[in-house]
């Protein structure tokens, strides 16, 4: 029956898939969402057997890849770090299978659009579910792949397909990290199996392992590599450049898959990496500080950006480092705290953005909005009970997990975790105040587009508001449901085997008994932060504008994304076409060719004309020729033989 | 009773009986050219039809070759007509009888002029091919081996493009120049050994240093099939001037070859000269993975890009078999089996929307996918197995091939993967290129949809490339005894590498 939970959408995909051959949209949607629905409904049962319950199961499907000592089966593996990701999984993507029958009811293609979110769903749930890390590959791929159709959606845009094939390559170059991570963790355990892995972990705390001609501490080597995949999917500082770009994508594309699901992929693999990874301290603290860092320096561009999406997407960049620096202070619970209320708050919050974007005739520029809450009452709710819990104000969602992890790090008492608490409240500030200038922005002043525009803006229909109420609900109530479940009394028990925390790694314990300061003060920077945004945008509007002129150079830095995507051209896509040219023109033409097969053939060709001339068909230079021939055949003969 | 056929030699020779019929075809140009093509297709069908009791009565459990016929040639000389099947040859033989009614298919509307001695040029290229992995004998060996040349030299150098010659005689230059090597390699284990009974060598001693000179003699030959850098630069011309077909069963099995040869010959034969040998094939395998994936990343013609990413796909294959592992083995077999399938796949792809533009020009093209969107799935799917998609036979492949080299060393598992980042960043190029965007030229408007006999090209190659990426102990089942067997011997040579394990 669990498997049907990870099946019924790839059913679900075939089918629409074939549906969009033939132009039937709504069979399509139908489909899809009963699957969909279906698969939610299962998830609750399992979450109950297997959270609840404490019965963790795994369901054997067959073989796959067996040579020699490797062996990954296919296999599907549920305990609660699966069924909290499957509820999660199958409930965002419910919702926003729903909302995209409104969104995306004037497309051509919404079959193809159905099936490729529910190809996306398997994948994910595939990822989630696997027993090894091979099949874990499988789904990661398979989610990079159903994220590269879907920011290509609309494929004949210039822009969307760049930025299909931009997060493609470069989850790529994580990828080639989570590749050579697995082929260290055979290596080194002799299995791809998480339960060999786990069970091994401890005995081979101390080994050291050959990478690159040093000898490393082997689980500190496999752990960083892993690390780097985890990095390219879940947009980490350095692998970060393609998530903005996807919001090319639809929105419930953004909201699905580059806000609550893809991009949690790397924390959901750090997490079930727990057991081995409590034995990697330095590859721990690498996490921390990878996390922490790209918490702060996503909020610096987020502060900056007028595309009402890139705003979010910086936003979950930045909600993501969170997730990592808690991982990295062995604060797991709270990393996965985090990453379920945020997948319910972010998720309204994209909805909510392309509900705005819907009813602006598809204006993304928060520069030509503005004035229109009265005209859309429920987005603009949905919008502010999104940005509540974004920020952790008290009692939504984000207050437990955000704050949980903020004390998480300040009780770890360690280097890099201190770093993470500084920077991670450092965030918190700006991450109010871009919400806020944002809802600000959108909503507020006066209009600033076009007489035709505001004459068009409409609340979405109720297909489109449903979804985000159910989101909503999360919103609001997911932090103080979960809170004793996964961070609070009940948090060993609820856990079970699925999450391993050394003994000695007590931040998650300690976390419970922190000074009040360190309580109160996050919330205390939200709400500056909101005073802040406030005043910048909605009392004394000319302050931003000068505060740019007076910050020129640290303002043109964040307002262009600290020049990664500028820096990763010049130093290596048009380096690499270059080069490419070079080998080809001077390697493999000029230098292969020319003194291989050309340069030979040439040669040849002159010789034989060269030859050729001596041949001239006079009797007399033959002649002349032979008796040249004697004189030095009997000279040579004379000083060999007879001088002696 | 079906034991007792010589169903190796029926397979083999099938294709040249069916020539016979194409001679007999009399009648005007059309009706000739017609009739040829039903003859070519039914023939090459019929020998796969025949081929496949080898899959289906192989015991993949045995030790030793298969379904063997000996027969009396050259009695008393140690030189016989011998033929037979392991898990190494077995897959082989049934990619070239699979791939060959696809290519003749793919040809149907392609090729106008001289249709009947196409066709023969096929036919006799299968039994070729065929013949060459099936023999057991090194004389009978070589001879199909280079027997293969003939066909597609003409192949290339009359239904090829406008620099077909060029290409033609590239090609057969520098193949040739291989055999020779070999050829003179032959003669001395022939003197050696007394025998050319490839199982019979097989259990000869070489002497250490005549090993060094027979392994550089081979590689000399097989490098070039393969082909290794530096000498791959007859493949992207042979394949840009080829027919859509020929490209097809260059890059399917010919390319296969080198790899089968290294197998039978090197490993076995040489054990000590390849373990000495094995870091000189990896530097040279990684350098064709990193310099000619960057090489095809500035290509402007399909066909070449497609050509220049074989050469980079069969450099994880070198990589692979001189692991010396069994993952690095068996994945090695595996990317052959799966770039047969997809490499085939993708030269088909160009050829389709060829025969609508008649160009090669990436530039020429943009925004297909709007007006053939089923075409797109299928080259999108193929695009991606190239890739190595998880779930496709190009990752199971790859994958192993990995594992086998970070055991050799982590240097050259690092090295071997960056193919993973370069592999995805020129093929999706390529895809985006040609088939995203909006369409600028009225050409491509006005392009047709795809035909049945596309899809029937189409299908049973997707099907197949999709079943080994989810079930590919389909594959792996067949050869692993065949790959232990191989290890044996290497492992009762004494190798170092072996004992270190």
């Amino acid at each position: 029956m669990y498997a049907l939970i990870v099946f019924l959408p790839l059913f679900g995909a075939l089918i629409a898939g074939f549906l969009s051959l033939y132009q039937r949209d709504r069979a399509a949607e139908v489909i899809t969402i009963s699957g969909l629905l279906l698969s939610l409904s299962l998830s609750l049962i399992a979450f109950a057997n297997v959270g609840i319950g404490g019965v963790p199961e795994t369901v054997n499907l067959g073989r796959w890849i067996s040579s020699g000592g490797f062996v990954a089966n296919w296999s599907l593996r549920f305990d609660t770090l699966t069924v909290v990701m499957l509820i999660v999984v199958t409930g965002v993507s419910s919702m926003v299978h729903i909302y995209s029958v409104g969104y995306m009811s004037h497309d051509i293609a919404r079959a193809r659009f159905m099936s490729y979110l529910s190809l996306f769903t398997f994948a994910m749930l595939m990822l989630v579910t696997a027993d090894n890390l091979v099949q874990m590959f499988f789904g990661w791929e398979g989610v990079g792949v159903a994220s590269y159709l879907l920011i290509g959606f609309w494929y004949k845009k210039e822009s969307a397909h760049a930025a299909a094939m931009k997060a493609f390559v470069v989850n790529r170059v994580g990828d080639f990290g989570f590749a050579l991570g697995i082929l260290a963790v055979y290596a080194l355990f002799g299995s791809i199996q998480f339960d060999d892995i786990f069970a091994q972990s401890s005995s081979f705390a101390a080994t050291n392992l050959n990478f690159l001609g040093y000898n490393l501490p082997a689980l500190e080597v496999a752990g960083i590599l892993l690390f780097i995949g985890a990095m390219g999917k879940s947009a980490q500082l350095g692998l970060h450049t393609w998530l903005p770009d996807a919001m090319e994508g639809p929105t419930p594309v953004s909201a699905l898959i580059h806000a609550a699901t893809m991009v949690t992929a790397g924390v959901f693999m750090i997490c079930r990496l727990s057991p081995m990874l409590e034995y990697a301290p330095f590859a721990l603290d690498v996490i921390t500080v990878i996390g922490a860092l790209t918490a702060i320096f996503a909020a610096t561009i987020g502060m900056t950006q007028f595309d009402i999406k890139r705003v979010i997407a910086y936003s979950t960049c930045s909600q993501l480092g969170y997730m990592f620096f808690a991982a990295g202070v062995s604060a797991y619970p709270a990393a996965m705290f985090h990453l379920t209320t945020h997948a319910f708050f972010k998720a309204l919050l994209f909805l909510g953005a392309g509900s705005v974007i819907h009813a602006m005739s598809d204006e993304q520029d928060l520069r030509n909005m503005g004035g229109i809450w009265k005209k859309v009452p429920v987005t603009y709710v949905m919008m502010w009970i999104g940005s509540l819990a974004l920020a952790g104000f008290p009692f939504f969602a984000g207050y437990y997990s955000k704050d949980m992890i903020l004390e998480a790090a300040y009780a770890a008492h360690s280097v890099p975790a201190s770093i993470a608490f500084w920077l991670g409240c450092a965030a918190a500030f700006l991450t109010a105040f871009y919400s806020w200038r944002l809802l600000i922005m959108a909503f507020h002043g006066v209009p600033r587009a076009s007489a035709e525009t505001m004459a068009h803006v409409h609340e979405s229909p109720r297909v489109m508001t449903l979804p985000l109420l159910a989101l909503a609900v999360g919103a609001v109530f997911a932090g103080w449901l979960g809170y004793e479940l996964f961070v609070g009394t009940d948090m060993k028990q609820f856990w079970g085997e699925s999450i391993f925390i050394l003994p000695t790694n007590t931040a998650m314990e300690n976390a419970h008994h922190v000074p009040a300061w360190v309580k109160t003060l996050p919330v205390v920077l939200a709400a500056a932060g909101v005073g802040f945004a406030v005043l910048f945008y909605g009392l004394m509007t000319s302050i931003p504008a000068k505060i740019a002129a007076l910050l020129r150079p640290l303002y043109l830095l964040f307002f262009n994304k600290w020049y990664f995507d500028e820096l990763y051209d010049a130093v290596f896509v048009r380096p690499a076409v270059r080069i490419g040219t070079f080998l080809w023109q001077r390697g493999d033409q000029d230098t292969i060719d020319g003194f291989g097969p050309d340069g030979i053939s040439v040669f040849v060709y002159r010789l034989s004309g060269v030859l050729s001339r001596i041949q001239t068909g006079f009797l007399f230079h033959y002649a002349f020729a032979m008796l040249i021939g004697v004189v030095v055949m009997v000279t040579w003969y004379y000083f060999r033989f007879m001088r002696a | 009773m079906i034991d007792n056929w010589p169903i190796l030699s029926i397979v083999t020779f099938m294709p040249l009986a069916g020539v016979l019929f194409l001679l007999m075809i009399r009648g005007d140009e059309i009706t000739v050219a017609q009739n040829s093509r039903y003859v070519a297709l039914w023939v090459s069908s019929f020998t796969f039809l025949v081929s496949l009791p080898l899959l289906i009565a192989f015991d993949s459990a045995a030790v030793g070759y298969q379904f063997q016929e000996k027969g009396n040639w050259l009695a008393g000389t140690g030189i016989g007509y011998h033929m037979g099947v392991d898990g190494i040859s077995m897959p082989f033989v049934m990619l070239s009888t699979f791939l060959m009614p696809l290519s003749i298919l793919a040809s149907w509307k392609a090729i106008t002029h001289r249709v009947r001695e196409y066709m023969i040029a096929f036919l006799v290229l299968e039994t070729m091919m065929v013949g060459m992995f099936v023999s057991l004998d090194m004389l009978m060996f070589y001879l199909f081996f280079e027997a293969v040349l003939i066909p597609m030299f003409l192949i290339i150098g009359v239904w090829g493009g406008p620099r077909r010659v060029y290409a033609a005689f590239k090609f057969f230059l520098y193949t040739l120049f291989g055999s020779v090597l070999m050829l003179i390699c032959m003669l001395a284990m022939y003197i050696d050994a007394g025998t050319t009974n490839i199982p019979g060598i097989t259990t000869h001693q070489f002497a250490d240093s005549m090993q060094t000179w027979l392994f550089l003699g081979f590689l000399a030959s097989f490098a070039v099939k393969v082909p290794m850098w530096p000498v791959h630069t007859w493949l992207p011309d042979a394949h840009v001037e080829a027919p859509t077909a020929g490209s097809m069963i260059l890059a399917g099995v010919l390319l296969k070859m080198g790899g089968y040869g290294f197998l039978r010959f090197s490993l076995p034969m040489f054990p000590l000269a390849s373990e000495f040998f094995a870091p000189l094939i990896f530097t040279l395998s990684i350098i064709a993975v990193i310099y000619t994936s960057l090489v095809a990343l500035a290509q402007s013609d399909m066909k070449k890009m497609i050509a220049y990413s074989s050469v980079a796909h069969m450099g994880f294959v070198t990589i692979g078999i001189f692991t010396m592992t069994e993952q690095g083995i068996a994945g090695a077999m595996f990317q052959m089996i799966s770039h047969g399938l997809v490499s085939a796949a993708l030269f088909f792809s160009v050829g389709v929307v060829y025969d609508r533009l008649h160009t090669r020009e990436i530039s020429a093209y943009g925004g297909v996918a709007t007006v053939m969107p089923r075409y797109a799935v299928f080259f999108m799917f193929m695009m991606l197995a190239s890739v190595g998609l998880p779930g496709t036979s190009g990752f199971v492949g790859e994958m192993l091939v990995l594992v086998g080299a970070w055991h050799a060393s982590s240097w050259v598992a690092f090295f071997t993967a960056t193919g993973l980042v370069l592999g995805a960043t020129y093929m999706l190029w390529l895809y985006r290129r040609v088939m995203f965007g909006a369409i600028i030229s009225d050409e491509v408007k006005a392009m047709e949809p795809m035909h049945v006999r596309e899809y029937s090209i189409f299908l049973p190659l997707s099907a197949l490339v999709l079943l080994f990426g989810v079930y590919p102990m389909a594959v792996l089942d067949v050869m692993s005894v065949s790959i232990q067997f191989v290890l044996d011997g290497l492992s009762a040579s004494g190798l170092s590498i072996l004992a270190a394990k």
